[in-house]
């Protein structure tokens, strides 16, 4: 049976991970690699790099790191961040990354997914989408969730789907940061709407919230930062607690 | 020992070198009929669209390479596929080396299937110490159907091949370079047939 995946993401900041990372057992917390194996030795089913310097170099830097975590990490990886071209994309695929996620660039230029998805397949193409509800309606946002633009989610959503991308990474800004769960109303609109695998992202706080966005939001993958990088939720026993719940998990 | 990863453009083949890397050989990438056939053993990747790979492989010849080879040779997701008779993406022709007609997942599935999923009635030495129901890690919209070449089992909105093998050919749908240890465990298999 296809598993529910789990997904640690790592900020990346010229090449490092940025502070907010609480790992006493490693030797160099700020080393994205390092980071990364211990992730996949913990039993994380996948990762998500998301770059967010804003320097010249920071094209070549990501690209040095993506080659470094295939050298060295046995599961896949995600890459996002400022990606805004073929050009882009084909680097980071051909240092090792399994995918890329597009979010700014694709509200920009909505072909962008349909040339990606017919030059490198579907299947390594997510779209990032945020939002936020304005007056009870879901409206997609630019810049972290600063920018409002004038997309509905689950349109956009769709949209997003027949321009062939993979899958999508829905982050609730509403959510984002409160520790208080997933926005599992909009995920199960979203995975009812779609044929498309989406990825749970903004909110949770405790292994009920996850408990609760494979069951209510029917996500197919949840991801999230700060518990698993705090330890706050340990991610053996993060899976223990879906699989006695009958939640299909890789253990 | 020799290994050549088949460089043709249409892989994620620094994953597979860095894999075998790790397990303490070294690879090498090419596309040069004469040291693919001169290699211990051939890993024939491939991620993307099967029109278009099919396409690079007729450009370099190696279309006809390939299934004339006589040491253990992987196929790993599209490389996979490739090997077969036929698959529906792209109405795309194959090498032919197994007889299987690849075909597209329809609903209710999700298209395409990303994640792990679990293997079974394994039936090759590919999988000496493999366990039934072992996750492997898979991304892909199209698969083999269950046939006498199958060598493992994969359960989608119905059984399918994650595994096949013809003589020395082997191929599988699924990543061993990114299934954790247990995807170390097959490709050090395919390192020792």
């Amino acid at each position: 049976m296809l598993t529910k995946r789990i997904i640690p993401c790592l900020d990346i900041k010229n090449g490092r991970t940025v502070k907010g990372v609480n790992f006493v057992d490693l030797r160099d917390a700020g080393d994205p690699v390092e980071l990364a194996k211990l992730y996949s030795e913990a039993g994380a089913d996948e990762l998500v790099f998301l770059d967010i310097s804003a320097t010249e170099e920071r094209r070549k830097t990501l690209a040095d790191l993506v080659l470094r975590v295939a050298e060295h990490v046995n599961i896949p990886f995600t890459v996002g961040g400022g990606i805004s071209s073929i050009a882009d994309v084909d680097i980071l695929l051909k240092n090792g990354a399994d995918k890329v996620s597009i979010n700014s660039s694709a509200v920009k230029n909505p072909d962008l997914i349909n040339e990606l998805a017919g030059k490198f397949g579907s299947q390594c193409i997510t779209v990032a989408i945020d939002a936020k509800q304005i007056n009870g309606e879901w409206i997609v946002h630019l810049v972290g969730g600063k920018v409002p633009t004038t997309l509905n989610l689950f349109d956009w959503a769709k949209e997003v789907e027949q321009r062939g991308a993979g899958e999508i990474l829905f982050t609730s800004m509403d959510n984002d940061g409160t520790k208080d769960g997933f926005a599992n109303d909009a995920l199960a609109k979203l995975s009812e709407n779609l044929n498309i695998p989406i990825i749970a992202s903004g909110g949770a706080g405790c292994i009920q919230d996850f408990t609760d966005t494979f069951k209510i939001g029917k996500s197919d993958a949840a991801l999230a930062a700060s518990v698993f990088h705090f330890k706050q939720i340990d991610i053996q026993e993060l899976k223990s607690a879906l699989d006695a719940e009958d939640i299909p998990v890789r253990r | 020992m020799k290994i050549v990863i088949i460089d043709y453009g249409a892989g994620n083949i620094q994953s597979i070198k860095f894999a075998i890397q790790r397990l303490g050989y070294q690879a090498v990438l090419s596309k040069d009929p004469e040291k693919i056939k001169a290699a211990d053993k051939v890993i024939f990747p491939g991620v993307g669209e099967a029109g278009s790979a099919m396409r690079k492989l007729k450009e370099s010849g190696l279309d006809k390479i390939i299934p004339q080879l006589k040491q253990p040779v992987l196929g790993i997701c599209l490389g996979m596929q490739l090997m077969c008779a036929h698959t529906e993406e792209g109405d795309t022709t194959g090498l032919g080396v197994f007889d299987i007609n690849i075909v597209k997942f329809t609903t209710p599935v999700k298209v395409p299937q990303i994640g792990w999923n679990q293997i079974t009635d394994l039936k090759s030495s590919l999988f000496s110490s493999v366990a039934e129901n072992e996750h492997v890690y898979l991304v892909h919209s199209y698969y083999a159907p269950v046939t006498s070449q199958t060598i493992s089992k994969t359960n989608y909105g119905g059984e399918y091949s994650t595994a096949v093998q013809k003589d020395n050919f082997y191929g599988v749908q699924f990543h061993p370079e990114k299934s954790s240890v247990l995807g170390e465990q097959i490709l050090r298999n395919f390192l020792s047939l």
